[in-house]
């Protein structure tokens, strides 16, 4: 945990440890916050964020993508990242799923009374790292103060802005027969991560979150020609809920082959122990990308050449028959429909 | 995972499955008795790689499934009030009562938790003295051992505000119902292999001999429930009837001696209602008077609250093995997975939940299309 005192500027928050009510009343609690604590910890990625208002920027010409996305997660810190990182790295994946590159990132926090500045602190430059690390700038933001109620510290939204080239168009609707499908890396790790660090569960190996950004692959993808119809990142709900979605936007089938998943031995073991389907398991830097067929072997090795999808796998392909299903060929070789899960698997996974 | 991984080798699979095939020279149905061998059986296909003249009946070993209505309304009772921290394995949360869930009551601000352990609960009671803590004791011989160590725990640690609702119910009566059933069209069982880690095999023979059925004690890996399956055929073929285990790296003949100690001093056998099926004799298992003090039914005067089931749901007969899920008119009408009707609809391990995924797809394997795309 970081040591107040050595922060750059500590004084005006050092007799306050914890997050008072007085830090949203929007006075200078707050504007102390902002000053000593956020845009010190969000680094060169906040350089030229507003302080009034609204921020203005240039994107240039062409058209721009934008997303929303709130953050829950319990813990706040889990291995392989925490609710900062995922945060930024959330929005910045869902700006990279139609081919955009982020840009823009806004900030705001809903924190609860009682939560120690530390925390905040640690939180925020993991932000900063995450935003440098996505070469996305955090220029706008907000905080609110909540009475202590939950106990669960903080809560954020990002909202992004990214551009996107004129001749990209990545949608469902491009998805045909025939299409092939890749994931980019193993499942599971995300929900198991969190869950094991929640309920106090140890499975002899630490099992680390994929929490990472995914544009570059993304356009290292697209620039290497491979003719991408759609791509989806996993998040809350795994593989199989993003094949279901898909399958049923586009109206088309889906068949994969479950011994081509790429699926961690850990996550295997922890999810055989829970009762878990590592199928429907959270992840936060993994997505599937539906290809052309002619281009599938290329696009593995474009993903394999890239530090983001070492570990990628064509699972499947996009059939005529069954639109709107999801059916996985087992490894005896036995056919089963895979289902969306109905309800929350894991709680506060993201 | 060494040790388990191996247990799905596919190659192993086939030889297993080659020779069912040159087993079987006529129809016959097997019921396999747990939901862990259902869920097994559904999410590896194994049902559709079986020669067509073999049928699986999904029995009625799911305990989410079988917990009965009224059981369900007394949990909802008292995770409703203010003083209680209602503790549950997850399963449980979605199961309807005649009104609403555990979910509704948890948002309507009943204290509902999700643990992994009767011992969690228990120390939750001694972290909160202030508050009732209940665990939802539910489930097979398997479950039990936990729970009555859990209220021994409270016992001797002196928490007077810890207690259990009780719905603990019994593999081989269950068996002996079916199997006695008019309508039984069970040639053969796969007995629950971890309820069998737990209790033995002495109370199987009895029921094989006198019915005449082959009883195989399987595990729950795609090549324990092959093995099971081809024992069970083997058997029929020759025209035997006995107990087998065809699970020993988990079960003993005798069971776990100190689990078996441990039950038999905090439970004693009891009627039990089984949901869509009706009372069962001697199919469950109650507190034994000197913890009747940690009965979450007594604590907080819950017994009386009865609930009838739905006339529309055909649960029993399906939980027998008596009708295919497909066969309820109330199946993928007004009865599906976001709004069931019954619980073998609620919990994935249920009989019609796995119907109904398997309805919307004609699962049938088509020339030419299977893997010939990936090298």
């Amino acid at each position: 945990m970081t040591d107040p005192s050595t922060w750059s500027c500590p004084l005006p928050l050092a007799d306050q440890p914890v997050i008072t009510m007085a830090h949203g009343g929007g006075g200078q609690r707050s504007a102390d916050l902002v000053e000593h604590l956020f845009l010190p910890a969000f680094g060169p990625a906040a350089a030229g964020a507003a302080l009034t208002d609204a921020a203005v920027v240039e994107l240039g010409p062409g058209r721009v993508a934008c997303t929303t996305d709130s953050y829950v997660v319990q813990p706040l810190f889990f291995p392989g990242g925490d609710i900062g990182t995922l945060a930024i790295n959330g929005t910045v994946n869902d700006l990279a799923m139609v081919g955009a590159r982020p840009r823009v990132l806004t900030t705001a926090f809903v924190l609860e009374e009682g939560l120690e500045l530390a925390v905040l602190d640690r939180i925020a430059r993991s932000m900063g790292r995450a935003a440098a690390a996505a070469d996305v700038r955090l220029l706008a933001g907000d905080t609110k103060v909540i009475e202590r109620s939950s106990g669960d510290g903080l809560y954020i939204t990002t909202s992004g802005i990214g551009t996107v080239d004129p001749d990209i168009t990545l949608e469902p609707a491009q998805i045909q027969p025939g299409d092939r499908i890749l994931v980019s890396g193993p499942i599971g790790r995300h929900g198991v991560a969190v869950l094991s660090r929640r309920e106090g569960l140890e499975f002899g190996t630490t099992i680390e979150s994929d929490c990472a950004p995914l544009h570059d692959l993304v356009q290292t993808l697209l620039a290497g020609g491979t003719t991408t119809r759609a791509l989806r990142d996993l998040t809350r709900g795994g593989l199989a809920t993003a094949l279901c979605e898909l399958a049923e936007t586009a109206s088309v089938g889906i068949e994969f082959d479950e011994a081509l998943v790429p699926v961690p031995e850990p996550v295997r073991a922890a999810c055989g122990f829970l009762g878990l389907d590592p199928l429907v398991v959270a992840n936060e830097g993994t997505m599937v990308a539906f290809v052309a067929p002619s281009d599938a072997e290329h696009a593995l090795a474009t993903m394999h050449a890239h530090h983001r999808g070492r570990g990628a796998a064509i699972i499947g392909e996009v059939v005529a028959e069954n639109p709107g299903s999801v059916v996985a060929r087992t490894a005896l070789g036995g056919r089963r429909v895979v289902l969306r899960p109905l309800g929350e698997q894991l709680p506060r996974i993201c | 995972m060494k040790y388990v991984a191996e247990f799905g080798a596919p190659e192993l699979a086939q030889r297993l499955l080659d020779e069912i095939r040159a087993t079987v020279t006529q129809p016959w149905t097997l019921m396999e008795v747990c939901g862990g061998q259902t869920h097994a059986i559904i999410s590896h296909g194994i049902d559709q790689l079986l020669p067509e003249s073999v049928e699986l009946v999904h029995g009625p070993g799911c305990p989410v499934c079988v917990t009965p209505l009224a059981l369900i309304d007394q949990s909802l009772a008292i995770a409703a009030r203010p003083e209680v921290i209602f503790c549950s394995f997850g399963d449980m949360l979605r199961v309807p009562g005649s009104a609403s869930d555990l979910y509704r009551v948890r948002a309507e601000g009943g204290d509902v938790r999700v643990v992994y352990s009767p011992l969690d609960a228990v120390e939750l009671a001694a972290a909160n003295p202030d508050r009732e803590v209940v665990f939802f004791g539910v489930g097979f011989e398997t479950t039990a051992p936990a729970n009555a160590l859990a209220i021994r725990t409270a016992r001797d640690r002196g928490l007077g505000n810890f207690s259990v609702l009780i719905s603990h119910v019994l593999v081989p009566p269950a068996i002996e119902a079916i199997v006695t059933s008019p309508d039984c069209r069970v040639d053969a069982f796969l007995a629950a292999g971890h309820v069998c880690t737990v209790m033995g095999l002495d109370q199987y023979e009895p029921l094989a001999q006198a019915h005449g059925v082959p009883i195989i004690v399987t595990g729950f890996e795609p090549l324990d429930v092959l093995d099971g399956i081809r024992r069970a055929l083997g058997q029929l073929e020759r025209g035997e009837a006995v107990v087998e285990n065809a699970y020993p790296r988990a079960v003993q003949a005798a069971g776990n001696a100190a689990a078996r100690a441990t039950l038999e001093d905090v439970f004693e056998t009891t009627d039990r209602q089984w949901r869509g099926i009706g009372t069962i004799d001697r199919s469950g298992w109650r507190l034994r008077p000197p913890y009747r003090a940690f009965d979450a039914a007594i604590r907080f005067a819950v017994d009386e609250i009865t609930a009838p089931e739905s006339e529309r749901c055909q649960a029993g007969a399906v939980l027998q093995g008596h009708i295919r899920p497909t066969e309820c008119p109330a199946f993928g009408e007004e009865c599906t997975p976001a709004s069931p009707l019954g619980a073998p609809m609620v919990s994935a391990e249920g009989a019609c939940a796995a119907y109904y995924s398997h309805r919307r797809v004609d699962l049938r394997r088509r020339e030419g299309t299977a893997r010939a795309n990936h090298s």
